[in-house]
């Protein structure tokens, strides 16, 4: 289905999914205000977020089934299978948040149903971000997500630790954004546009591979990036805010918000400055970077929540290799690493916020010790997402690491291939502790973990997740097959010159 | 032609902000140097568009929308740890140590 | 005429950043916004130049200032320096930029990409000053305009949610 996005009748329909969402978002706030003395209003309005969520994956779903192509240049917004599969990425991360959320809000008597319309608004920036044709969609894409989570992070009012993390991820994420406007200032003055497309067409129409200010540009640009998936030298508020945020948003923040930043970072990286090799170099090493002092810090975290934000920023290494490789494989195996990682760590954190109440600040790894003789289903849940995130055989992580690895070899970055499975082996010193607690030790005391349980919508959600990562590991042939034409629908085909 | 002494004080005033942000510690002065960068991309902006169309011009525009955007949420976000802490010095945040 | 103005906003962001007091510093702060709306002026983007004393040294800087005095803290206690590495880092984080971005802005544009010399205030003195603008604005840049509207109702809820005192 070829769409004109210069008339209103095609961009409007390119725009479906984004339409049907922002309409959810006034939708839920009308019902939020409207009843807002009804105690079960939050309830009500978190399960019409869900709907809203399915609904508007459908119309992404039907969007990509019609193949709509954009009729000459792309203006503003692509229509690629990149867009709508890492569209679906993202509401299925906030399909999970909200499932778990569900049960958590009402436990921690967090009493704001606008916590859902945050949510659906955060998501609603994250698909503008990764299908911007524009670097100024992306921008305004990324300051709608971004301004959604400082809230939802600091959502908790009675929590100290909430407002500052609130107050830590926002200063950091405004300072990111500096550096991220300002890199598409030198971009915009280097070639004269902020369209993709255009910008790769000019960039090799102009010779731009040695231009300072383009490649001052792109510097800063990942500077902004590194910020934002908190890659190595970039991370610092990364522990302290997913330790500080409610469990469920630390959850969003490490699978949706790091998947929607790397969306954005391969579709600059892979489709505008496709013909400029400058940046390999530097992605390169931030991808060892953080691998390295990721695997390695989390080693020494004690705290359960700690560590899954260690592993959450050793897993931006894993997928930095993927667009470290500049291919189309690479921006194939992201893809394919997005979901995954998506559902065992949303996983992961599930369990973290069934094992604890206030905040789960205080849950350690040892008070894991003996669940699998209490709530042994719980465990074996945990069992997966744990093997999964070490890449364990048999599972999706696995599959998704031997992807990028093979992107990286494809690549001819056999080094950094290396590194990638030294950095995996050195996960094992963090992922199977839990592990061992649960199944090896004794349970401190006869009523240890009766307090551990996941009920209600969560529960389905934890199921979902550990079964998918099984099958996914076993038959991940249909997902690898819709993540290549996702990949390989990001390569310009066309080159839009000045004289188009 | 003022492009190369514009673009000149734009580097400046963003270099300006990014100290002031990493040489601070209370936060809302951290705040105005953020917004001492993203002015300093706009004079960017607006002296390139001089040159190169009036697109630069546009996205100033954008620009002072999304700065608008950040102050509500920001100062809010402020008001919320000063009810908590009854200061915004950073210090017992550990800003930007890991 | 643009090296007073640049002088005067280079030398209020020093002073922003070095003020002790918070309403100090945003005053000063104020200062480089104007000598930065009459930059705009001499760049022929005049609309900009109003809309920056409006909005920017106008709205935002008076939020900012009604917060600081909220919270009364007019009065700079003790500085809020970092200590002596966190300058020094600051510092060579500063130079370093400062070098980079200057031999930068030396570098010239690409040639076919620029418009004959006046061609900008050429055509504002045809259209006006504000249809070039919009034009651009709601033809070219319609998406991200609509999208700049659910940005601030983000922001809306997002405050209230934050700030007010009982939900």
């Amino acid at each position: 289905m070829p769409l004109d996005l210069t008339t209103p009748g095609g961009i409007t329909l390119a725009l479906t999914p984004e339409l049907v969402l922002t309409v959810w978002v006034l939708v839920l706030m009308l019902v939020a205000a409207w009843r807002h003395r009804d105690a079960g209003v939050q309830r009500e309005v978190g399960l019409l977020t869900v709907i809203g969520l399915v609904s508007t994956g459908l119309a992404v779903a039907w969007l990509w089934a019609q193949g709509a192509t954009p009729v000459g240049l792309p203006a503003m917004m692509a229509l690629d299978g990149f867009r709508f599969a890492t569209s679906l990425v993202f509401l299925l991360g906030a399909l999970l948040t909200v499932m778990l959320s569900l049960g958590y809000v009402d436990r921690e008597r967090i009493q704001a149903p606008e916590y859902y319309v945050l949510i659906l608004l955060g998501t609603l920036g994250m698909m503008f971000m990764a299908g911007a044709a524009d670097l100024v969609v992306m921008f305004l894409g990324l300051e709608l997500m971004s301004v959604a989570v400082y809230v939802l992070a600091g959502v908790n009012r009675r929590s100290v630790f909430a407002a500052e993390a609130a107050l830590k991820y926002f200063l950091l994420g405004a300072f990111a954004s500096g550096f991220f406007l300002y890199g598409i200032a030198l971009v915009y003055g280097a070639t004269g546009t902020t369209n993709l497309w255009l910008i790769h067409g000019r960039v090799l129409e102009l010779g731009l591979g040695s231009n300072v200010m383009m490649i001052a540009g792109i510097g800063l640009l990942l500077i902004g990036f590194g910020f934002k998936v908190a890659a190595v030298p970039f991370h610092m508020w990364t522990p302290d805010v997913y330790d500080g945020s409610p469990t469920p948003v630390t959850a969003f923040m490490a699978a949706a918000v790091k998947a929607a930043g790397f969306a954005a970072l391969v579709r600059v990286l892979h489709q505008a400055f496709d013909g400029l090799p400058i940046w390999h170099g530097a992605v390169w090493w931030l991808a060892v970077i953080t691998m390295v002092v990721g695997n390695v810090i989390a080693l020494a975290q004690r705290p359960l929540k700690r560590m899954l934000a260690y592993s959450s920023i050793a897993h931006a290494g894993y997928l930095l290799v993927a667009v470290a490789s500049g291919s189309a494989i690479g921006s194939a195996a992201f893809l394919f690493y997005a979901v995954v990682y998506t559902l065992m760590t949303i996983g992961a954190f599930a369990v973290l916020a069934a094992a604890g109440t206030g905040g789960e600040q205080g849950v350690l790894i040892d008070d894991l010790n003996g669940l699998a003789t209490r709530r042994p289903w719980i465990a074996a849940a945990m069992t997966v997402f744990m093997l999964s995130l070490l890449g364990f055989p048999g599972t999706a992580g696995f599959i998704g690491k031997w992807y990028i690895l093979s992107a990286a070899v494809d690549a001819d970055q056999r080094l950094l291939a290396v590194i990638l499975v030294g950095a995996s082996v050195v996960s094992a010193g963090f992922y199977l502790p839990p592990i061992m607690a649960m199944y090896m030790r004794p349970a401190p005391s006869a009523e240890a973990h009766q307090a551990t349980r996941i009920v209600g919508a969560a529960r389905w959600a934890v199921g979902v997740m550990a079964v998918a990562l099984l099958l996914f590991g076993f038959w991940p042939n249909r997902a690898l097959d819709a993540a290549r034409r996702g990949g390989e629908s990001l390569r310009p085909a066309t080159l839009y010159t000045l004289g188009r | 032609m003022l492009l190369g002494p514009a673009l000149a004080v734009s580097a400046i005033l963003f270099s300006l902000g990014v100290a002031g942000v990493l040489l601070r510690r209370n936060a809302i002065i951290i705040f105005m140097c953020v917004e001492l960068m993203l002015n300093a991309a706009n004079l960017a902006f607006v002296a390139l568009a001089q040159q190169l169309g009036p697109d630069g011009q546009v996205i100033v525009f954008f620009v002072m929308a999304v700065a608008a955007a950040e102050a509500a949420v920001g100062l809010a976000i402020v008001l919320a740890i000063y009810r908590h802490k009854q200061t915004l010095d950073i210090q017992n945040l550990n800003l930007l140590r890991g | 005429m643009f090296w007073l103005f640049a002088a005067l906003a280079v030398g209020g962001a020093l002073m922003c950043i070095t003020r002790r007091s918070p309403v100090a510093s945003a005053l000063w702060l104020v200062q480089t916004l104007f000598s930065l709306a009459a930059i705009f002026v001499l760049l022929d983007a005049q609309f900009i130049a109003a809309l920056q004393v409006m909005v920017y040294a106008g709205a935002i800087m008076v939020l900012f200032l009604f917060v600081i005095m909220l919270l009364n803290l007019g009065r700079g206690s003790a500085t809020d320096m970092r200590g002596w590495t966190g300058r020094l880092v600051a510092l060579a984080l500063g130079l370093l930029l400062v070098t980079e971005l200057w031999v930068l802005v030396r570098s010239p544009l690409a040639s076919p990409l620029q418009l004959p010399a006046g061609t900008l205030s050429r055509v504002a003195q045809e259209q006006g000053v504000v249809a070039v603008i919009s034009d651009s604005l709601f033809r070219t840049y319609l998406v991200p305009f609509e999208v700049t509207s659910v940005l601030l109702l983000a922001a809306i809820v997002g405050a209230v949610v934050l700030a007010k005192r009982r939900l």
